[in-house]
C-alpha cells in the first residue's frame, strides 16, 4: 500500500518535471527563456516542441508577427502655425527579444515609448514644413479655380490662408506652390529618425504613415466659413455672368439689326438711284430731241394738275387764249 | 429449517455487495465513454466550405485543409479557421445598417473624422468609400501580421488621404472621382503588397463625395447660380433668335420692293420716251398748228374746272383791286 503511494507520487513528480520542461513555440511567437528572471540562451523563434530546465526556467512569450502601432490624435503646429490634428500609425516589430525584454519586457510598454518617440518626432518634422507639404504628395498641377475656369476674366485671387494666419513669406497659401517635401518624404524622415532611436529598443519600425490630417475644430469652422465665401463668390461670379453675356448678346443682336437695316437700305438706294438714273438717261435723250417741245408739254400737263375747280383763272385778253380773239376782232 | 436468524441479512448484504460491483463497473464503463467521446470530439473538427484550416502541431505549422471533416491530435494540433472564400468590407466614412451595405448608412462624430479629408488647397472634403478584399494566402494572414483587419483600416485611411491631398475639392466632386479612386485603389494595393497581409484588395470604392455639411448650402447656391446663368442667356439667345430672322426679312421685302421700284421706273421711262418721241415725229412735222393745238386742248381741258373765271383786258387794270377775292365761296 505504502508502495504504491510512493510509486504513484514519484510518477506525477515525472510527469510534471517533463510537462514543465517540454513546452511549445508558436509560428506567431518567439520565445525567451529566463532563469530565476534572468535571460539565459539565445531566443527560441522556430515553431514546434523545445525543451528547458524544468521548474527553474521560466518561458516569455513574444509576439514574432508585424504589429500596428496607431497612435492619439495630436495637435501640432506646422510652419505656419496651423494648429492641426495628426494621427499617425506605424508597423513595427520585435526584432531583438532579449533587448526587447530587458528594456521594455512587454508590449503595452513598448506602445507607449513608441508613442512618445514618434510623437516628439512628428511635431519636430512638422513644425519646419508648411501645411501644403503635409497634404501634398507630389506637385500634380491642380486645375485653377472653378471661378478661374469658366470666368469671363475676373482675375484669379488668391484663396485667404487657410488657417487665417499670417502665411510667412514665400508662402503664400494658395495651395499651388510647389512642393518641396511632400507628406511622403515627410513620413519618410520621420521614420529615419525614429529608426535611429529604436534598435536600442530591440524593435524595428518600418513604414509610419499619416493615416490623419485635419483641423481642429476651431480653424475647421474658419475653413469651412472660407470655403462658404469662396462658393457664394463662384455663385455671384455665375449670376453676374450670365447678365454680362446677356447683355452682350443684345448689344451683338442690335448691332446685327442695325446692320441688316441699314444694309437693306444702302442696297436699296442704289438699286433705286440706279433706276432713277438711268430713267433719267432715257428721258434725257428723248427730251433732247426738241427741249422746246417737253417745256410744252410738261408745263401744259402740270397746269391741268395744279388747276381744280377752287382755283380763280384771271385771264388776259393778252393771254394767248384770247389773243386769237382779238386777232379774229 | 435449521435457518441462522442472521441467513437472510447475509444474503442481503451479499447481494446489495453485488448490485454495488456491477454499479461501480458501469460507473467506470460511463467514465470511460466519456471520456472518449470527448477524445473523439476533440479530434474531430470540420472545415466549412468557405474556410481554409492552418494547422499547427506543436505551435509549428504542418499544412492546411479544405473543407470536410478532418481529425487532429487532441490537445496538440492546433486549427485556426480562416474564412478564405467571404468577401471581406471595410467601410469608411459611414456603417451601413444592411448586410448589403445598399441601404442608408449610418453617421456620427467617429464616422465623420474617417471621412473628413483635407484637399489641395487646403479645403475640407468629406469621403466615403469602401474596401473590399478576400484573404489569398492564410498563411501570410495568420502568421505575418496581428490584427490585419485593424491594420488594414489604418493603410486605406493612409492611403486615401495621400490621394485626395493632391486634388481640389472641386475635382473630388466632379470629374476627378474615377481617377482618385483608382489611385487610392492602386496605392492601396502597393501598400498591401510591400505588408505581405496575405488579403488581396479587390477593389476601393468612392461612396458618397461632398463638401462638408455647413458648406452644401453655399454649394447648392453655386449650382443655382449656374442655372440663373444659363437662364438668362438663353433668354437673351432668345430674343436675339425672335428678332434677328424678322429683321432679315424686312431686309429681303425691302430689296424687293426696290428692285421693283427699279424696274418700274425704267419701264416707266422709256414708255414716256418712246411716247415723246412719237409725238416728236409728228410735231416737227407742222410744229406751229401742233403747238396751237396742243395749247388749245389743254385748256380746254383745264378752264373747265375753274368755276371762277375773270377775264381782263389790259386797259381795265382798276378791276382787280375791287373784286373781293375770299368771296367765290
Amino acid at each position: 500500500m505504502v508502495r504504491n503511494v510512493l510509486l504513484i507520487a514519484l510518477g506525477s513528480l515525472v510527469m510534471l518535471a517533463a510537462l514543465s520542461s517540454a513546452y511549445t513555440v508558436d509560428e506567431r511567437e518567439q520565445v525567451l527563456i529566463t532563469q530565476f528572471g534572468r535571460p539565459v540562451g539565445e531566443p527560441v523563434r522556430a515553431a514546434g516542441l523545445h525543451f528547458k530546465v524544468p521548474f527553474v526556467q521560466k518561458v516569455n512569450r513574444l509576439e514574432k508577427r508585424w504589429l500596428e502601432w496607431d497612435g492619439d490624435v495630436d495637435e501640432m503646429r506646422t510652419a505656419e502655425k496651423t494648429p492641426i490634428l495628426v494621427d499617425t500609425y506605424a508597423r513595427w516589430r520585435i526584432v531583438d527579444p532579449l533587448k526587447f525584454f530587458l528594456r521594455l519586457r512587454d508590449e503595452e510598454r513598448a506602445q507607449s515609448r513608441l508613442d512618445d518617440i514618434i510623437e516628439s518626432e512628428t511635431r519636430n518634422a512638422l513644425a519646419s514644413v508648411p501645411l501644403a507639404e503635409i497634404v501634398r504628395a507630389t506637385n500634380r498641377a491642380l486645375p485653377p479655380p472653378e471661378s478661374a475656369v469658366e470666368g469671363v476674366g475676373v482675375p484669379r485671387e488668391p484663396t485667404e490662408s487657410a488657417a487665417g494666419g499670417e502665411a510667412p513669406r514665400g508662402h503664400p497659401a494658395t495651395g499651388d506652390e510647389r512642393v518641396r517635401v511632400g507628406r511622403d518624404e515627410l513620413t519618410r524622415r520621420i521614420l529615419e529618425r525614429v529608426s535611429r532611436t529604436v534598435p536600442d529598443l530591440g524593435i524595428e519600425v518600418v513604414d509610419l504613415r499619416f493615416q490623419r490630417v485635419n483641423y481642429t475644430a476651431q480653424v475647421e469652422r474658419r475653413v469651412f466659413d472660407r470655403m462658404i465665401s469662396e462658393r457664394k463668390r463662384i455663385a455671384a461670379l455665375y449670376r453676374s455672368e450670365g447678365q454680362g453675356e446677356a447683355a452682350r448678346i443684345q448689344g451683338e443682336m442690335t448691332e446685327e439689326l442695325k446692320t441688316i437695316e441699314s444694309e437693306a437700305y444702302e442696297l436699296v438706294q442704289q438699286l433705286e438711284g440706279a433706276a432713277d438714273a438711268k430713267a433719267t438717261r432715257i428721258y434725257a435723250r428723248a427730251h433732247a430731241l426738241d427741249p422746246e417741245l417737253y417745256r410744252l408739254l410738261k408745263s401744259l400737263e402740270s397746269y391741268e394738275s395744279t388747276l381744280d375747280k377752287d382755283t380763280w383763272v384771271m385771264l388776259s385778253t393778252d393771254s394767248d387764249f384770247f389773243r386769237a380773239l382779238k386777232q379774229l376782232r | 429449517m435449521s435457518s441462522d436468524p442472521f441467513d437472510e441479512t447475509r444474503r442481503q448484504v451479499s447481494k446489495i455487495r453485488r448490485m454495488a460491483r456491477t454499479r461501480k463497473r458501469a460507473y467506470a464503463g460511463g467514465a470511460a465513454f466519456v471520456m472518449l467521446a470527448g477524445l473523439g470530439f476533440a479530434s474531430y473538427y470540420q472545415v466549412e466550405a468557405e474556410e481554409v484550416a492552418v494547422v499547427l502541431r506543436f505551435g509549428k505549422h504542418i499544412g492546411n485543409q479544405g473543407s470536410g471533416p478532418h481529425f487532429r491530435i487532441p490537445f496538440v494540433d492546433e486549427v485556426i479557421k480562416v474564412p478564405v472564400q467571404r468577401q471581406m468590407r471595410a467601410e469608411f466614412g459611414f456603417r451601413s445598417r444592411s448586410a448589403d451595405g445598399e441601404a442608408e448608412g449610418l453617421r456620427d462624430e467617429r464616422t465623420a473624422s474617417e471621412a473628413n479629408m483635407l484637399t489641395a488647397r487646403r479645403n475640407v472634403a468629406t469621403v466615403e468609400w469602401i474596401v473590399q478584399y478576400i484573404i489569398d494566402s492564410p498563411e501570410k494572414y495568420v502568421f505575418n501580421f496581428r490584427n490585419v483587419e485593424g491594420t488594414l483600416r489604418l493603410m486605406a485611411e493612409a492611403t486615401m488621404r495621400g490621394v485626395v491631398g493632391d486634388y481640389t475639392i472641386d475635382e473630388l466632386i466632379t470629374e476627378g472621382r474615377v481617377e482618385i479612386e483608382q489611385k487610392a485603389q492602386e496605392a492601396l494595393r502597393e501598400l498591401n503588397r510591400a505588408y505581405e497581409t496575405g488579403v488581396r484588395i479587390q477593389y476601393v470604392k468612392l461612396k458618397r463625395v461632398d463638401v462638408p455639411d455647413p458648406v452644401k448650402p453655399a454649394l447648392a447656391e453655386v449650382e443655382e447660380a449656374k442655372q440663373e446663368r444659363a437662364r438668362v442667356i438663353n433668354h437673351a439667345r432668345e430674343e436675339r433668335n425672335r428678332v434677328i430672322p424678322q429683321a432679315m426679312g424686312r431686309k429681303a421685302q425691302a430689296i424687293a420692293a426696290a428692285r421693283g421700284y427699279a424696274t418700274a421706273r425704267i419701264n416707266n421711262a422709256e414708255g414716256d420716251a418712246g411716247r415723246f418721241e412719237a409725238l416728236y415725229r409728228e410735231y416737227v412735222k407742222a410744229k406751229d398748228i401742233t403747238r396751237t393745238r396742243l395749247y388749245f386742248e389743254a385748256m380746254s381741258e383745264i378752264l373747265p374746272k375753274a368755276q371762277r373765271k375773270i377775264l381782263m383786258d389790259p386797259e381795265m387794270k382798276a378791276l382787280v383791286p375791287l373784286l373781293n377775292l375770299n368771296g367765290g365761296k
